[in-house]
């Protein structure tokens, strides 16, 4: 008796706690790659150059990459927002870019950029989840 | 880069571009959905704009 492979089968796979986990940071660290690795490769790519381009958009219009002080929550809210870019954040940081300029004309374009790629890869995440989990 | 309708422009399709792809499998209606939302930001903004264009900042 053969075996037919179906796309149910990558799915229940990686449906295992531990597997959810790593996709989850895998396409936290890496936008679009969740959906790769679950086998949607057009949506992955398109991921991949959307979310990392916006984010360098953003330092390139003098944006700031914000940091985690709650005493001013919006600060704080901001740079989760940052954070959930992902590779990119991890590069800015390193990097020390994204201090921000504030007497720029484009500085708040900037941070809209930043905060809505950081935001825009959540909802990827969340998508590469729900496509683990066999929802959608 | 300091256009403002120029980076609405920008914004706008690569929101529309993430959101097109996000919710739609196939290509054809993501590009519909992703031309419809962008051009959804690019009306709103506009219209926008002249409704606040009377107030005084």
């Amino acid at each position: 008796m053969t075996t037919k492979s179906t796309a149910a089968e990558p799915t229940r796979a990686a449906a295992e706690p531990g597997t959810l986990v790593l996709l989850c940071l895998v396409a936290w660290l890496v936008p679009g790659v969740g959906h790769m690795w679950m086998g949607r490769r057009q949506k992955g790519i398109v991921f991949l150059l959307a979310v990392p381009a916006m984010f360098v958009i953003g330092l390139l219009l003098h944006g700031r990459v914000f940091p985690f002080e709650f005493s001013e929550p919006l600060v704080g809210l901001a740079a989760v927002a940052n954070l959930l870019a992902g590779a990119p954040w991890v590069l800015a940081r390193l990097l020390d870019g994204g201090s921000g300029m504030v007497t720029a004309v484009t500085y708040e374009y900037g941070n809209c950029f930043l905060i809505v790629s950081g935001l825009l890869n959540f909802l990827v995440i969340l998508d590469a989840y729900d496509v683990a989990l066999g929802r959608k | 880069m300091s256009s403002h309708f120029l980076l609405l422009v920008v914004f706008s399709f690569f929101v529309s571009l993430v959101f097109g792809v996000l919710l739609r499998d196939e290509p054809r209606q993501q590009l519909r959905t992703g031309a419809l939302m962008f051009g959804g930001f690019i009306a709103t903004a506009i219209v926008l704009g002249w409704l606040i264009y009377p107030f005084p900042l």
